[in-house]
């Protein structure tokens, strides 16, 4: 157990693993993606009352619900950076930060999209859409703190003590549609008991939300792995990978 | 020569902000100046029209107090860290929590102290209800201790970056907005004859967890930013 948690501190082994990872996780983002999008897009009943307008929670949804568990796993990463000095936890983070703020907006941009034909306006300022709106400043501010360092370490541990701060939104962001009466419906998916939609709708958005999580991971290994060789540029082994790609 | 106790240590501390504040006067007086010039820019954006003055005035005066705390929060240890005294804090042998909660302590003193207190005048000038003067008073009491408390966490991460200014203010808005949420809410129902005290309840819980989790926050940036 522990010679594991050891070996995700090494760049080389890291890279490895990530590589024979993505050979296989890849192709199944990709499949599941499509396979939910013709599913969600074509195949589902439309609303009575929205007509097909709803379709769009099958990029909504997912997105939304990736967004906010990415800045867990960027807060996540920072505590391990803080606490084990692990430099590969340190790349895990930063690379979060950009994912995590790319999904936000696609939340934000889908659910004024919808909104408009639906509520009749592009943005109200609901307890929901607003705490996401912060979420997105708090990705772009994590963003905006690892720039404005010089000594890439220290802005690593910065950007670390920064998310921890943060997270205290986030609970807030997820129970904003409970606390607050708001324009925004509450959750429709449960885990306990009875979920408020019907379940020819609901598989194929199970399905979008796992690809989300997918892709984020997808995401983040990619990146990762260009910093990682990034980083790492000086080495011996990432020469000799080159050379082996080269020839 | 005994080290002094921890409650001494830590009054010496705010003592000597306080007293490096009094020598300066103008550090005192520039936030409340920024508070008058920015509430007279709302009549004058807005229209003099008492009504409509009196509709905007809680979250008026409520975002011009969160702006000159941020505007104040970028100077909490940048003096002490140009002139090094901040490194002889981190050595120290009284635990750095203690030390940050004492610097935290004396801007608020300074900046949300007596912002809160002279606050009733330009709310009269906004036409706020008289009924509401005492929940403004309470919740940027309460709310600017907190802005205080989060600012620091901001200042201690900046402190070493020469182009400190501008990104302060992007990493602790977005948390201060939690504050003016129910700040201005706080007033809001004073203003119209409910009781405030639920809103100014959730401001106290706030500024109990900020007392007790930004000073580590704090503590861990200098380090950081003493260490780069």
């Amino acid at each position: 157990m522990w010679t594991f948690f050891h070996k995700l501190g090494s760049p080389p082994w890291l890279y490895a693993i990530s590589g024979s990872i993505l050979k296989y996780l890849l192709p199944a983002t990709l499949l599941a993606l499509g396979v939910g999008m013709v599913w969600g897009l074509l195949f589902t009943p439309p609303d009575f009352r929205q007509g097909d307008s709803y379709r769009i929670i099958y990029i909504h949804v997912p997105a939304a619900a990736v967004a906010l568990a990415g800045y867990y796993v960027m807060a996540t990463a920072g505590a391990i950076s803080l606490i084990w000095k692990m430099k590969m936890a340190d790349i895990a983070m930063q690379c979060c930060a950009p994912i995590g703020a790319a999904l936000t907006f696609v939340a934000l941009v889908t659910g004024s999209i919808w909104g408009k034909p639906t509520w009749g306006t592009w943005w109200v300022w609901d307890a929901r859409i607003t705490s996401m709106l912060i979420l997105l400043f708090l990705y772009l501010g994590v963003i905006a703190l690892y720039e404005a360092y010089d000594n890439k370490a220290a802005a690593a541990r910065a950007c670390a003590v920064l998310s921890l701060v943060g997270t205290v939104n986030i609970p807030i962001i997820y129970k904003s549609v409970d606390w607050w009466y708001s324009l925004h419906q509450p959750a429709s998916i449960k885990f306990t008991g009875e979920s408020s939609i019907h379940p020819s709708m609901l598989y194929p958005l199970l399905l979008m939300i796992a690809a989300f999580y997918a892709l984020f991971a997808c995401a983040l290994l990619l990146r990762m792995r260009a910093e990682i060789l990034d980083r790492e540029r000086r080495t011996g082994w990432v020469r000799k990978l080159l050379e082996a790609d080269a020839v | 020569m005994s080290a002094p106790s921890l409650p001494a240590f830590c009054l010496r501390l705010v003592r000597r902000q306080l007293v490096l504040a009094v020598r300066r006067p103008v550090e005192i007086l520039n936030p409340l100046l920024f508070f008058a010039m920015v509430v007279a820019l709302f009549p004058l954006g807005l229209g003099p029209d008492p009504k409509s003055l009196a509709s905007f005035a809680a979250g008026t005066l409520w975002i011009i107090a969160l702006l000159s705390n941020l505007l104040t929060s970028d100077t909490i240890f940048r003096g002490d860290y140009d002139d090094g005294s901040l490194e002889q804090l981190l050595l120290a042998p009284q635990p750095l929590y203690f030390s940050v909660l004492a610097y935290l302590g004396a801007h608020w003193l300074l900046t949300g102290v007596s912002l809160a207190l002279i606050s009733p005048l330009f709310a009269l000038m906004l036409n706020l209800p008289l009924e509401a003067l005492p929940a403004l008073v309470a919740s940027l009491l309460l709310g600017s201790g907190v802005m205080s408390l989060v600012g620091g966490v901001g200042a201690a991460l900046t402190v070493g970056l020469k182009r400190g200014g501008m990104l302060i203010s992007l990493l602790i808005l977005p948390l201060y907005m939690p504050v003016l949420i129910f700040g201005s809410a706080a007033v809001r129902a004073a203003a119209q004859g409910f009781p405030a005290g639920p809103q100014l309840a959730i401001l106290g819980a706030m500024f109990c967890l900020a007392i007790a989790l930004a000073p580590l926050a704090t503590a861990a940036g200098l380090r950081i930013s003493i260490d780069a």
